[in-house]
C-alpha cells in the first residue's frame, strides 16, 4: 500500500516537475536559443512579448511546449529558416514569426517539421514568409487558429503557407492563410482533416492535394485564389460544405479534379468562379446537393470520366452549366434544378416533364475555337443553341438531366 | 433646330407607343427583379433584352414616326425652316424619347430595388449608356431607310432586315468565319468584327463590365487589354459615337436634296 | 413677282415639269389647272422648295430661291391634305405654327371666321376632314404673307364654309396678295380668278385671263372651253 501511495505521489508531482523557463529582455535568459538549449524534454518555454531576432533555432529530441504571452516577434530578418525542429510532441502557441529569407534552392520556413510525431502548432501569425508550416514526415499533428500571410508577388518568390509531405492523421482547422503560393499543400499524406480554414488571394491553389487519399476538407472557405483546391491524384477525398467563390481569371477555376477516384462533394457553394469544376479524369465521383451559382461553367469535364453523378445539385445562372469533351460513359446527370431550363411541368411533381440538355452547342463550339467565346449572348448563338437543342446533332444525344426539378433544391 | 425636337418630343410624349414602351420597361425591371431580386443577376438577363430590343424598337419606332408625320413634315417644309433643322430636330425628338422611356422604365425599378446601395450601380449605368447609344444609332439609321424610301411598306421592310442583319445574321457570319480560319490568329479579327457592329461592340462592352472577361480566356485577355484600357473605352466609345454621327449626318444630306 | 426660267423636274424616269417659263405679277389671284399629274403640285412645290428641280432657275422678288429658306416667310401655304400630328389640340397647333414663324399673326379673327371656337380643345385625330381643312385655312391665311399659295382649298369643306372662303380670298386680294389656287372645282375657279395657268404634260398650255381663253377657245361656258383644250389636245 505504501508502495502504490508513492507510485501516485510520484504520478502527481511529475508534471510539476517539468520545469519553466521564461524568455525576455530583461530576464535571466534573453534569446530563445539559450531557453532551448538549456531546457530538458518536457519543459515549457514562455516568450515574453518583445522582438527576437533569431533565425536557425533548432530543436532536436526535446518535447517542449514553447509559448508566446501577448505574441513576442521572433524577426528571422530573412535568413533562412526560424524553427528547425526534430522531436516529437513539440507545441508551439502564441508567437509571431516574420521575415524568413526566401530561396529557389532551400525552402526556408517559419517552423519546420521533420520526422516530428504528435506536433501542436497553435494560433501563431506568420508574416512575410516563404513557407509557413513544412512539415515532414511528421504524422499525428494539430494546426489550429493560425494566421499566415506571404507578400504574394510571384510564385517563383513565394511558398506554401502550410506544407505537408509524408505526413498522415494532421488536423489543420481555423487556420486563415492569404497570399502565399498554395495555401494548404498536402503530398503523400493520409487521413488528415482540414476544416473551417480561409484560404484566400493565394498565386497557385487554396488546397492542394497531391497523392493523397483519404483525406477530407469541411466547411472551408477558398476565395479569389489562382484556383480554389486542387486535388490531383488522390483517392477517397471527402469535400464538404465548403465555399469556392470568386476564383477568377482567364485560366481559373474553384475546383480541379485530376485524376481522382471514389470521391463525394456534398454542399458545397461554387460562386462567382471561371470554371466551377474543372473534372480530368474521374471516377466514382458523386456530386450531391451543391451549389453552382453564377459561373462561367459550372461543370467541365475534359474526358476519362466513369461513374461520375451529379444528384440534387442546383445550376443557377451559369454562362456555361456543363462543358463536356470526350464520351458520355455511364457518367448521369439527374434530379438537379438549372434555371436555364424551360420546360414544363403539367403533371405538378416538381420535375419538369422534358429532359434537360445541359450541355449547348456553343460551349461545344468555343472547346473547338475559344475565339468564338466573343459572341457569348449573341442573339444568334441563342437561337443556335435552341434549335440544336431541339434537335440535337453536334452535342451529346445522351447527356441529359432525365428529372430536372422545377424548383431549387433546398438542403 | 430645339424648337422642332420640343415639338416632336412633345407630340411623342404623348404618343400612346410611347407609354407602352415605357410600360414595357418598367415591367420588365419590376418583374425580372422580383424573380431575381438580385441586382446583377437582372443585369445580365436586362443585357440580354437590351442589346436585342433597344435596337429593334428603335428602328421600328423610328421608320413609323417619320411615315406617320410625313404630311406634318411636309406642313413644315413650307415654314421658313431649314431642312435639315427639321428632320435633325424629329430624329432627336424621337431618339430622345425613346431614351427617356428606357431611362426611367428601367431606372425607376432598379433604383426601388435598392440600386443606389448596391455594387452593380456601375454596371447598371453601363447598361443604360449603351442601351441609349443603341436608340440613338438604330433610330437614325431608321430615319436613313425612311428617307430612301416612299414606299412604307418597304421601308419597314428594309429596317427589319437591318435589325435581322445586325442582331443575327452579322453574328451568324462572324462565327463561321471564326469556325473557318480557326488555324489562323483570331484575336485582331475578332476586335475588329466587332467593332463594326454596333450591337456586337455594346454587347463585349457590357459583358466586360460584368466581369465574364475571365470566361473569355486567352482572347478574352486581348478584349481586356484593349477594351480595359482608357484608350480602349475611349476608342470603342468613339465607335458608337461614330456609329450615331454617320447616320445623322446622311440624314442631312439625304434631306438637302430630297423631293416632297 | 415669282420668275421661273426653263423649269425641268424629272421622278425617276418619269419627266413632270418639262421646260416652264412663267412669270407671275403681284397682286391677282391665278387659277393653276391642269388634268391629274399635269405637275400643278410639282410647279407649286417647285416654288416652296419642297421639290428640287434638276434644271432652271426660281427667283421671288429678284433672289433665287436655290438653298434659301428665309424667302419662306413671304408665303402662306396650304397644303392638299391636311393631316396634322394627331396628339396635338387645334390651339396647340395654332400655337406651335406662330411660335415656328415667329410673326404676328391674326388667328384670333379667322377662327371666328371659321367658327373653330368650339373645336379648339379638341385633339386634331378626333377632327372631320372639314374641320380639318378649316384649321388648315387657318393656319395659312393667319399670317399675312404677300403670296399666298392655296392647293385644293375647297377639299372637304361645306357650302357655308365654301362662301366663307371666298369671301376671305377676296379680301386678301383686295390687300393686293398674289393668289396662286389649284382647284379641280371649275365653278369656283371661274367665280374667283382672274388669270389661268393651264399646265398639260409639264409644260404651260395656257397662261391669260378668263375671257382671253373663252375667246380662244370660242366657248362662252368656262367649263367648255376647258374641255375643249383637253379634247383638242388629246384630238
Amino acid at each position: 500500500m505504501k508502495h502504490f501511495l508513492s507510485v501516485l505521489f510520484l504520478l502527481y508531482f511529475l508534471p510539476s516537475m517539468a520545469g519553466e523557463i521564461r524568455v525576455c529582455s530583461s530576464c535571466e535568459i534573453k534569446t530563445v536559443k539559450q531557453a532551448i538549449e538549456m531546457a530538458q524534454s518536457g519543459d515549457t518555454i514562455s516568450i515574453e512579448e518583445g522582438i527576437y531576432k533569431e533565425s536557425d533555432i533548432t530543436i532536436i529530441n526535446k518535447s517542449l511546449h514553447i509559448k508566446g504571452i501577448n505574441y513576442p516577434v521572433i524577426d528571422a530578418g530573412m535568413n533562412g529558416t526560424a524553427f528547425a525542429i526534430k522531436a516529437e510532441g513539440v507545441t508551439i502557441e502564441g508567437l509571431k514569426i516574420i521575415n524568413i529569407g526566401r530561396s529557389h534552392t532551400k525552402d526556408y520556413a517559419a517552423i519546420l517539421l521533420n520526422g516530428s510525431q504528435n506536433f501542436t502548432l497553435k494560433n501563431n501569425i506568420l508574416e512575410n514568409v516563404f513557407f509557413g508550416f513544412l512539415i515532414e514526415k511528421s504524422d499525428n499533428g494539430l494546426i489550429e487558429g493560425n494566421r499566415i500571410e506571404g507578400e504574394g508577388i510571384d510564385q517563383a518568390n513565394s511558398g506554401n503557407a502550410i506544407h505537408l509531405w509524408n505526413s498522415n492523421e494532421i488536423t489543420i482547422k481555423n487556420n486563415h492563410v492569404k497570399e502565399m503560393r498554395d495555401g494548404i499543400y498536402i503530398e503523400f499524406g493520409k487521413n488528415c482533416k482540414i476544416i473551417n480554414n480561409v484560404c484566400e488571394k493565394n498565386l497557385r491553389y487554396g488546397l492542394h492535394f497531391m497523392f493523397s487519399d483519404s483525406n477530407s476538407y469541411i466547411g472551408n472557405t477558398f476565395e479569389d485564389n489562382g484556383a480554389g483546391v486542387a486535388v490531383m491524384f488522390s483517392k477517397h477525398i471527402e469535400m464538404k460544405k465548403n465555399l469556392f467563390k470568386k476564383n477568377w481569371g482567364p485560366a481559373s477555376y474553384g475546383l480541379l479534379l485530376k485524376e481522382i477516384s471514389d470521391a463525394t462533394l456534398e454542399h458545397n457553394i461554387f460562386e462567382d468562379n471561371t470554371i466551377a469544376v474543372n473534372a480530368d479524369g474521374t471516377t466514382r465521383v458523386e456530386f450531391i446537393e451543391n451549389d453552382f451559382k453564377n459561373n462561367g461553367y459550372a461543370i467541365k469535364v475534359h474526358g476519362g470520366a466513369y461513374t461520375t453523378s451529379f444528384t440534387r445539385n442546383n445550376f443557377l445562372h451559369n454562362s456555361f452549366d456543363v462543358g463536356y469533351s470526350g464520351r458520355l460513359n455511364d457518367n448521369t446527370f439527374s434530379g438537379n434544378y438549372w434555371t436555364n431550363y424551360s420546360g414544363y411541368d403539367l403533371d405538378k411533381d416538381n420535375i419538369g416533364d422534358v429532359a434537360y440538355r445541359p450541355v449547348k452547342l456553343f460551349s461545344h463550339i468555343v472547346n473547338q475555337t475559344p475565339e468564338a467565346i466573343v459572341l457569348l449572348r449573341s442573339l444568334f448563338i441563342d437561337i443556335m443553341d435552341f434549335s440544336e437543342k431541339v434537335s440535337p446533332i453536334f452535342t451529346p444525344k445522351e447527356l441529359i438531366d432525365p428529372h430536372p426539378q422545377m424548383k431549387r433544391i433546398l438542403w | 433646330m430645339f424648337k422642332i425636337l420640343k415639338y416632336s418630343f412633345y407630340d411623342l410624349s404623348r404618343s400612346r407607343w410611347s407609354y407602352v414602351y415605357f410600360l414595357f420597361y418598367l415591367l420588365l425591371g419590376f418583374t425580372l427583379l422580383f424573380l431575381n431580386n438580385d441586382l446583377s443577376g437582372a443585369v445580365i438577363t436586362m443585357m440580354n433584352v437590351i442589346i436585342v430590343l433597344v435596337p429593334l424598337i428603335g428602328t421600328i419606332f423610328g421608320v413609323m414616326y417619320y411615315y406617320d408625320s410625313k404630311e406634318f413634315t411636309e406642313l413644315l417644309l413650307a415654314q421658313p425652316i431649314k431642312r435639315k433643322s427639321i428632320f435633325l430636330g424629329q430624329y432627336f425628338g424621337v431618339a430622345i424619347s425613346l431614351a427617356a422611356s428606357l431611362i426611367l422604365g428601367l431606372g425607376i425599378p432598379f433604383v426601388a430595388y435598392g440600386l443606389f446601395q448596391s455594387g452593380a450601380i456601375w454596371d447598371f449605368v453601363i447598361l443604360l449608356v449603351t442601351g441609349v447609344f443603341l436608340t440613338f444609332i438604330f433610330t437614325a439609321l431608321a430615319f436613313n431607310i425612311a428617307l430612301s424610301n416612299e414606299n412604307k411598306i418597304k421601308g419597314f421592310g428594309f429596317a427589319i432586315l437591318l435589325w435581322l442583319f445586325l442582331a443575327v445574321i452579322y453574328d451568324g457570319i462572324f462565327l463561321m468565319a471564326l469556325v473557318h480560319f480557326q488555324e489562323y490568329p483570331l484575336d485582331k479579327f475578332a476586335l475588329i468584327a466587332t467593332m463594326g457592329n454596333p450591337i456586337d461592340l455594346s454587347r463585349i462592352l457590357i459583358l466586360l463590365k460584368l466581369d465574364i472577361s475571365a470566361l473569355l480566356g486567352y482572347t478574352g485577355a486581348v478584349f481586356k487589354n484593349f477594351f480595359g484600357t482608357s484608350m480602349g473605352t475611349i476608342l470603342s466609345l468613339g465607335m458608337l459615337s461614330l456609329w450615331v454621327i454617320l447616320p445623322v449626318w446622311r440624314i442631312s444630306a439625304k434631306a438637302k436634296k430630297k423631293d416632297f | 413677282m415669282v420668275t421661273i426660267e426653263s423649269l425641268y423636274k424629272k421622278f425617276g424616269k418619269n419627266e413632270v415639269l418639262k421646260g416652264i417659263d412663267l412669270t407671275i405679277k403681284d397682286g391677282g389671284i391665278i387659277a393653276v389647272l391642269g388634268p391629274n399629274g399635269s405637275g400643278k403640285t410639282t410647279l407649286i412645290k417647285s416654288i416652296l422648295g419642297m421639290v428640287i428641280p434638276n434644271k432652271g432657275t426660281i427667283s421671288i422678288n429678284g433672289q433665287n430661291i436655290k438653298k434659301d429658306w428665309k424667302y419662306r416667310k413671304e408665303i402662306d401655304y396650304l397644303p392638299q391634305i391636311a393631316n396634322f400630328p394627331g396628339n396635338l389640340t387645334v390651339q396647340e397647333l395654332i400655337k406651335m405654327i406662330k411660335d415656328l414663324r415667329d410673326k404676328p399673326a391674326n388667328d384670333d379673327e379667322l377662327i371666328a371666321f371659321f367658327k373653330l371656337e368650339n373645336f379648339l380643345d379638341k385633339k386634331l385625330v378626333t377632327l372631320s376632314g372639314g374641320t380639318k381643312q378649316k384649321v388648315n385655312l387657318v393656319l395659312t391665311f393667319m399670317f399675312n404673307s404677300p403670296l399666298v399659295i392655296l392647293d385644293e382649298p375647297t377639299s372637304g369643306l361645306d357650302p357655308i364654309s365654301l362662301i366663307r372662303l371666298k369671301e376671305w380670298i377676296h379680301k386678301e386680294k383686295a390687300k393686293g396678295k398674289t393668289i396662286l389656287i389649284t382647284s379641280h372645282i371649275m365653278s369656283f375657279v371661274e367665280e374667283i380668278a382672274e388669270d389661268l395657268l393651264f399646265i398639260l404634260e409639264g409644260k404651260i398650255y395656257f397662261n391669260g385671263s378668263v375671257q382671253e381663253l373663252k375667246k380662244q377657245t370660242g366657248q362662252t361656258d368656262f367649263e367648255h372651253a376647258i374641255a375643249n383644250i383637253l379634247t383638242e389636245h388629246h384630238v
